[in-house]
């Protein structure tokens, strides 16, 4: 058996050790003693998985997940003019935020390509947190340090104070309310606060990235191992686990959320996406980016990102082509087997011809099938190429999965 | 991670029990625990004409797909009926339950198919690995 190189974090072992070890987390021993399977990811030793990413991907469906997200990038921007200089850098407007408030934006080239997808929380008047993906803290740290150059605002990388732990899935907040100092029924989605967890001063945010409830809990480095054990002490009896890399990706992609490297990258625009929304050309004064990401909204799109679920068991993977009957029309940029649906998914980005005629062939068997008609032959059929073999898929919106 | 004694093994993560002039053939405890959930097993059918260290089929986990080889020459007389509503079998008992097909020896010498490794030589090829 040889694996195909997975397309990020994956098994099995044995990378070319030439590249420095992999950055620990302040919970990197915790993860050891659980047994989990450790893999460098972005450059930092990351839990993959603890036991079955099947089953941990389920708890947090149906009960709740504890993650380690230490390894994200922290950056503090702070200064009067904070506020309009973030305005100028993002595509969106965190000027507009009220303190106490998240977005979820994109810091884009000034061609309009997406430098990385981020979440600013407004701490204050005249202090931000901007959460950026690891890969990319150090590409997002020089973009806001040259963009802010001149304004009274400094941005700093502040990834080494902070431990990040996710609790994530619809038992969350009945697992942490007993630990914490504030109303959780008061922290609304997208919302920060300041609070006490288990003793332990934290921000906790009413954010994730699984499609579920869920908190997102920033805590000084020397307290995140106790934070650790008291919440998983506390969600034992709520069926909580500890979820990996593995789980979170399935978590991700089933509920449509994009994923830097895969869905985003510097040759695609938020619109390419189908997150235009996050480009914010009503407020006030120009951002970087701004003309080119006009001249892309008001153009007819060149390719959409579209959701598949395959009608074979041979899972559409990470840049297999797309195919429209028989010719290559675009190509996959994330797929797994779905947990919760029991059948592979994939995101890929195709032509939008195809996108259309996928669509419409689907509309039309859905309408034949009520009217128990066979669906005729000739309807433009989407496949992917997986490894030689063209396997049927369905064109599907997304999200896969919304919770109730 | 455990490597049965009674087995043979290759360098591809599979393991071999011959018993006369049949083969039966899995993945190894370090291949599934490498993989995660297998989700798909896609393995020869019976009747199927294999040689050694060509691909045979596929397993697919969460995260990755990776190709089946045949450690052996012969013909595949039997697939693991279980292993297809089941292949989380390929996790929980890989050399039991989990076994995937069984191949009838071209060479019926009894003597030992060439290429294999000893318990002792795959639990080594595992320690470079790891």
């Amino acid at each position: 058996m040889t694996s195909t190189p997975p397309p990020s974090a994956g098994p099995p072992s044995a990378e070319p050790t030439s590249a420095p070890a992999p950055r620990r987390t302040p919970l990197t021993s915790v993860h050891e003693r659980l047994g989990a399977s450790l893999t460098d990811f972005a450059g930092w030793l990351m839990p993959l998985r603890y036991g079955s990413e099947t089953a941990e991907h389920t708890a947090v469906r149906t009960a709740a997940g504890i993650f380690d997200l230490s390894h994200m990038g922290e950056l503090a921007v702070s200064g009067p003019d904070a506020a309009a200089a973030l305005d100028y850098a993002l595509t969106g407007a965190p000027a507009a935020l009220q303190p106490g408030r998240a977005r979820y934006t994109m810091i884009c080239a000034a061609d309009g390509g997406v430098l990385d997808d981020l979440i600013v929380y407004r701490l204050g008047d005249a202090e931000f947190l901007v959460v950026a993906n690891a890969a990319n803290t150090a590409v997002v740290t020089e973009a806001l340090t040259e963009r802010l150059a001149g304004r009274d605002a400094v941005v700093r990388d502040r990834t080494d104070r902070y431990a990040l732990i996710a609790v994530q899935g619809p038992r969350a907040a009945g697992i942490l309310a007993p630990l914490a100092s504030v109303d959780l029924a008061g922290l609304k989605y997208y919302a920060i606060d300041p609070a006490q967890l288990a003793g332990r001063p934290v921000l906790l945010a009413r954010t994730g990235y699984t499609g579920e409830d869920g908190f997102e809990i920033f805590a000084a480095p020397e307290d995140a191992a106790d934070l650790w054990a008291a919440i998983s002490a506390a969600g034992a009896e709520h069926g909580l686990v500890p979820a990996g890399l593995a789980a979170r990706d399935t978590l991700r992609l089933e509920a449509g959320m994009p994923l830097y490297g895969h869905e985003l990258s510097r040759d695609v625009t938020p619109f390419d996406a189908g997150l235009g929304r996050v480009v914010r050309f009503d407020k006030p004064g120009d951002f970087v980016g701004r003309a080119a990401l006009a001249r892309v909204a008001a153009a007819a799109p060149e390719r959409r990102l579209v959701g598949l679920v395959s009608e074979s068991r041979r899972v559409p993977r990470h840049g297999y082509d797309v195919l429209w009957d028989g010719t290559p029309c675009g190509t996959v940029t994330s797929g797994a087997p779905s947990p919760t649906l029991g059948v592979p998914i994939a995101m890929a980005y195709v032509r939008p011809e195809a996108a259309d005629a996928a669509q419409s062939a689907a509309t039309a068997e859905a309408v034949s099938q009520a009217g128990a008609a066979a669906s005729g032959p000739g309807a433009a059929e989407l496949a992917v190429d997986v490894r030689g073999r063209a396997e049927p898929a369905r064109l599907v919106n997304l999200p896969f999965y919304r919770r109730a | 991670m455990s490597v049965p004694d009674e087995l043979f093994y290759t360098p591809e993560h599979e393991w071999v029990a011959i018993s006369g002039t049949t083969a039966s053939v899995g993945i190894t405890d370090h291949a599934q625990r490498a993989l995660g959930d297998v989700v798909f097993v896609s393995a020869p059918t019976a009747g199927t004409r294999v040689t050694s260290g060509e691909p045979c089929g596929e397993v697919e986990s969460t995260k990755s797909v990776s190709d089946l080889y045949s450690p052996v020459d012969g013909e595949v007389t039997e697939v693991n009926p279980e292993i297809e509503d089941d292949p989380g079998l390929v996790n929980s008992d890989p050399y039991g339950a989990g076994w995937l097909f069984k191949v009838q020896l071209d060479d019926a010498s009894g003597e030992m198919p060439p290429g294999l490794l000893s318990p002792a030589e795959y639990t080594a090829l595992t320690k470079d690995d790891a």
